[in-house]
């Protein structure tokens, strides 16, 4: 085409000097929550609460580390959300994973009703669900177990993790395993050795995706366990009493809370970029 | 690149995708052909535990959802005191009847709109602006949105809480910096709409880095050749983005918000922590009343009726987000 020498020609742009200092707010704008998470989490107590407080770091103390692992037993909801988010992430690969390859590698009678129906079963919120699910596991007497915490977050978890390897499994090319097939290889033994390494990685890209949400819920976690068996998400509330907050050492829970989490969705983002916008669920 | 990968067949119908577009669904096993009984149980096979999990944990209190919401429920049945008996549609009559519950509705659309429109636009004009400033500054800006994108929200939230703190909070400080203007001390929970402002920014601050990524990832895939043809017939900047890149980012800005109007029409953790788990009367949204209902007044048939009707009026979205999703999604 000839346009595209035009395009190449056009040689170098405007001077970018506005656009980078558009660039720079938008910057401090959306890293500025951040930033005053880690500013407050590491600063001394006592400057958390100036009124006319400075906006660079005013020292360095790690006190309200150990006063957020002392304000409630931290390890134990950790623990809890640990198992149940693992757990969760276990079974939703298996059993996702067998109904992914269903629905991208057959091709059957009612297979649309199905991709239809776990699509549309992600759409229903979370929150809408609180009540029946409620009264379920009361019926079931898992109320303030982590056995009915897991069963619950399956309902999101699940979906999330078909409609995602499904995308990922589209994506290698079925004549990779026709050829395989060609050579005498059985359907299962292509599959593992030609479609599973290649699966690798979006597996565990969804996984970890998946691990994030179940150990970010917090509703399910509030409503479904009691004080003494909350989770990680709900830890975070211990620091509002009826006497106040304190706002400096939950700076500190939080980011406990977050960095973890965020450098796991830094590691996988790129490869669920594309998985999420067919996947669909956050929260 | 990734995130172009998959996206981009949806935005450019010419690309060539690896499997040709929906044949008719019905039997055509790829390999072999063959539709043996055997062969055909497979796939069902396979979907089974998915299908009798899903049948469990969802199927059955959407069931209930809809079945609760047509009886009387309260804590008498909750402990099996009473047996719940049918009541047709009172729940629904009371809940419909109920001026406060047309407030709440308003409230939440009114709040979902906002959030959307800003989640949408910013995040339209941030993806354009990272084409336009030096690589590093995109660096930059791709990682703090990542990291707010990963923020859980509850930590988000937390944040946000502590940022706006009517005594210590940093942006009453920074604003009252600002001539003539006295914040200190402001509360701005004090009244439902500024509340809710805040929680709208905290919502949309969580949401626009999904919307730069992936509009991004579309941007990308926008040709220059016809963006350079626009400008040579004497488009504008205004002129090139109207009529080349958005209808060709057209699919995916839907998707995104009907996406985006699901999400925001289900916020809950926000609302809920921001108002440390009590929201007042003017803070309260479809999601919030609901659970209100169920769990403060222990009415769980009106609680599920209210979540009933809020997926109703989700459904539309949902619609339009499916259809998108199937077409885009090549799900022959």
């Amino acid at each position: 085409m000839t346009s595209m020498s035009t395009a190449t020609l056009s040689g170098p742009r405007k001077p970018k000097l506005g656009w980078n200092l558009l660039g720079l707010l938008v910057f401090l704008t959306a890293g500025f929550p951040v930033y005053w998470m880690l500013n407050t989490a590491f600063k001394p107590a006592k400057d958390a609460i100036d009124p006319d407080p400075s906006l660079l770091p005013t020292g360095f103390t790690l006190a309200n580390f150990r006063r957020a692992l002392n304000i409630a037993d931290f390890w134990g909801p950790v623990g809890r959300s640990l198992i149940v988010s693992l757990t969760v992430v276990v079974i939703g690969i298996v059993v996702g994973m067998l109904a992914a390859l269903a629905i991208s590698r057959f091709a059957f009678r009612g297979r649309k009703i199905v991709i239809v129906g776990i699509l549309a079963v992600q759409m229903v919120p979370l929150v809408a669900m609180i009540i029946p699910v409620f009264l379920l596991l009361n019926d079931l007497g898992q109320y303030d177990r982590l056995t009915g915490l897991i069963i619950t977050y399956l309902t999101f978890i699940l979906p999330f993790t078909v409609w995602t390897l499904r995308g990922f499994i589209v994506n290698i090319p079925k004549e990779l395993e026709e050829a395989a097939m060609v050579d005498g290889c059985s359907r299962t033994t292509a599959f593992l050795r030609v479609v599973f390494p290649l699966l690798a990685p979006g597996l565990v890209a969804t996984s970890v995706y998946g691990f994030i949400q179940a150990w970010n819920e917090y509703l399910y976690a509030l409503m479904l366990m009691s004080q003494k068996n909350q989770t990680a998400t709900v830890w975070l509330g211990n620091f509002t009493t009826k006497h106040g907050t304190e706002y400096a050492p939950m700076m500190a829970g939080s980011t406990m809370m977050a960095v973890p989490i965020v450098v796991l969705f830094l590691l996988v983002q790129r490869k669920m970029a594309a998985g999420l916008t067919a996947g669909a669920v956050k929260g | 690149m990734s995130a172009a990968d998959t996206t981009t067949p949806a935005k450019l119908p010419p690309a060539t995708r690896h499997t040709p577009p929906s044949p008719p669904p019905g039997p055509d096993a790829p390999p072999g052909r063959r539709t043996s009984k055997a062969t055909a149980a497979i796939p069902w096979a396979l979907l089974a535990p998915c299908l009798l999990i899903l049948a469990l944990v969802l199927g059955y209190p959407l069931v209930r959802l809809v079945t609760l919401s047509f009886q009387k429920f309260g804590q008498s049945q909750l402990w099996g005191f009473q047996p719940a008996e049918s009541v047709g549609f009172d729940n629904f009559g009371k809940v419909l009847g109920d001026s406060e519950f047309w407030d709440v509705v308003v409230r939440t659309i009114v709040f979902a709109v906002g959030s959307v429109v800003l989640t949408m636009v910013g995040g339209m004009l941030i993806a354009l602006l990272l084409q336009r400033v030096s690589g590093w500054m995109k660096t930059l800006i791709n990682i703090v949105l990542v990291a707010g994108w990963g923020m859980p929200i509850i930590v988000a939230t937390t944040v946000f809480k502590w940022l706006f703190d009517s005594d210590y909070g940093i942006v009453n400080a920074l604003l009252s910096r600002l001539p003539g203007v006295d914040l200190i001390g402001h509360n701005w929970f004090a009244s439902g709409p500024q509340g809710l402002a805040v929680i709208m920014l905290l919502v949309v601050w969580g949401a626009v880095p999904f919307v730069v990524i992936t509009l991004g990832a579309g941007l990308t895939q926008v040709p220059k050749e016809l963006e350079e043809a626009a400008r040579l017939d004497g488009a504008g900047a205004w002129g090139v983005f109207r009529y080349v890149t958005l209808p060709i980012l057209k699919p995916i800005i839907v998707m995104l918000t009907t996406l985006s109007v699901i999400w925001d029409m289900g916020v809950f953790p926000q609302v809920f922590v921001m108002r440390n788990g009590h929201p007042e009367a003017e803070f309260q949204l479809l999601t919030t009343y609901s659970y209100d209902r169920a769990f403060a007044v222990n009415d769980y048939a009106q609680g599920s009726a209210i979540a009933l009707l809020t997926v109703v009026l989700l459904l539309g979205v949902v619609a339009v987000y499916m259809r998108q999703m199937l077409k885009i999604g090549d799900v022959e």
